[in-house]
């Protein structure tokens, strides 16, 4: 089975899935941290328009897990905030 | 029963909100009636401007900078009052140019701006990432304008409201005015979708829809709609400190053209998203999104930070903004129905020069003398022009 990393493990997924719904499959439900309070965050709608779901894959900030089809070898990372630290003014 | 109130006012937008909060802290009794919620209209559909830079010397840059000074005020004690303000930032604006063709005219304006009272800094091009560090590098200059700040406009509204029941303001949404009451040639009060409501005197407060109003009376009053469109991107750390907009925003403000104009005006929230307007077009009230406005409102937002190129719009919105022929609102009472005064047609520009519209509003409605001539805002010179 295809595979690509998450937080430096692998997370298997079958053609056509998406990153969230790879993730979930595995067991993990939460990917981001609100940027107030710390709060975990995964799949709300899972459908593109709330944007809950927001991580960041091959070093971009801010893809949705449920509109970004899964790929052997992405690296996807837990999104800290609204991401873009190194662009923070 | 209550005994009657002195001012019925018309619209619970953010005009409407500052003269019910004037004339009760003018100790004045208030009723505030609107027919659909608080910040329905034009005040739920924008940005919280208040401006000085993007307006000629003249009768507008001097209420607005009364505003400016007055919102200050209004901040203050709606925080006193409330325990919570609508985040009002004195964040200053900058105006940028990305031609050196546009720099005459920005600095020209700057100076003849300064001689009105305006603090208005020139900044070279090698200054400007000092100020917004995120700005596209090729600038070719443009102007600091300190004073330039910033509300959450549909907060502001709510809590002015807010603050004026607490000196006894009653607000009345979902209630229509439906005609005014008239007794010889005076206007004594509104007759809604609930009852009558007898009053000293008649604020039109209504926005775009303020025509309608002064139509009641028998008046006309050439407010009319142009829609502004405003993106909303998905929410950001803070990447923007001022409100940025180009150089060309001053001309589309003023221009009579009646095709799309758009020029990015550029700011972050507190909330993280950063907005983008400002496009204007004379369409009516359609509501209908469209699509090539969105598309071109976000490249020039690209093209003054090429940092918003991969960032994600959550949504857009559109409002109608209530514009008279001549650009300057309808500020005063209308000599023509004694006992009606107008407080409307401050096409974009209606959240920056709201304090300042309720406080003079409210000095008129006690009897006094406003602090500011009236006269170029008198609702019936568009009659005095058609003679």
């Amino acid at each position: 089975m295809s595979a690509f990393e998450f937080d430096g493990s692998p997370v298997p997924f079958a053609a056509g899935q998406t990153v969230g719904a790879a993730l979930w499959a595995h067991g993990i439900r939460a990917w981001r941290t609100t940027r107030f309070g710390g709060r975990p965050r995964g799949l709300f709608c899972g459908i593109g328009v709330c944007f809950d779901c927001l991580v960041e894959i091959d070093g971009r900030p801010d893809r949705r897990a449920c509109l970004e089809p899964a790929a052997e070898g992405l690296v996807v990372r837990t999104q800290v905030g609204a991401g873009r630290a190194d662009q923070q003014i | 029963m209550e005994p009657s109130p002195d001012v019925v006012v018309v619209g619970a937008g953010v005009v409407g909100a500052a003269v019910a909060l004037a004339a009760a802290r003018g100790g004045l009794r208030v009723v505030v009636l609107d027919r659909g919620p608080v910040a329905g209209g034009t005040t739920g559909a924008g940005e919280g401007n208040l401006l000085v830079s993007d307006k000629e010397p003249g009768p507008e840059l001097d209420l607005a900078l009364l505003s400016l000074r007055l919102w200050a005020d209004v901040a203050d004690h709606v925080a006193s009052v409330t325990g919570a303000g609508f985040e009002f930032e004195p964040k200053g604006g900058l105006v940028v140019a990305a031609d050196a063709a546009a720099l005459p005219a920005l600095h020209d304006l700057a100076g003849r701006q300064r001689r009105s009272g305006v603090d208005a800094t020139e900044i070279g091009a090698e200054e400007l990432v000092a100020h917004e560090p995120h700005l596209a590098r090729d600038l070719a200059g443009g102007v600091l304008y300190p004073q330039d700040s910033q509300v959450q406009p549909m907060l502001a509204a709510a809590r002015m409201l807010q603050a004026a029941r607490r000196l006894g303001a009653r607000i009345r949404t979902g209630e229509e005015v439906m005609a005014l009451l008239r007794s010889g040639g005076h206007v004594v009060g509104v007759r809604t979708t609930a009852g009558d409501v007898a009053a000293g005197a008649v604020v039109n407060a209504a926005g775009t829809w303020s025509g309608e109003i002064a139509a009641m009376a028998g008046l006309e009053l050439p407010i009319l709609p142009r829609r502004g469109v405003i993106l909303v991107t998905q929410p950001l750390p803070p990447l923007i400190r001022h409100k940025v907009y180009a150089a060309e925003y001053v001309a589309d403000v003023a221009s009579d053209d009646t095709g799309l104009e758009s020029s990015a005006v550029v700011e972050g929230t507190r909330a993280g998203t950063v907005l983008v307007g400002a496009s204007r077009e004379r369409v009516g009230f359609r509501r209908e999104m469209p699509l090539p406005v969105v598309r071109r409102l976000a490249a020039q937002a690209v093209r003054l930070f090429p940092v918003l190129a991969d960032v994600s719009l959550l949504r857009s919105y559109a409002g109608f903004r209530p514009y008279c022929p001549d650009h300057l609102p309808v500020v005063g009472p209308d000599p023509r129905a004694p006992g009606l005064l107008h407080a409307c047609g401050h096409e974009g520009a209606g959240v920056g020069l709201a304090a300042a519209t309720g406080h003079l509003l409210a000095q008129v409605l006690a009897g006094g003398e406003p602090d500011l001539d009236l006269r170029p805002f008198r609702p019936e010179r568009f009659a005095e022009v058609r003679v």
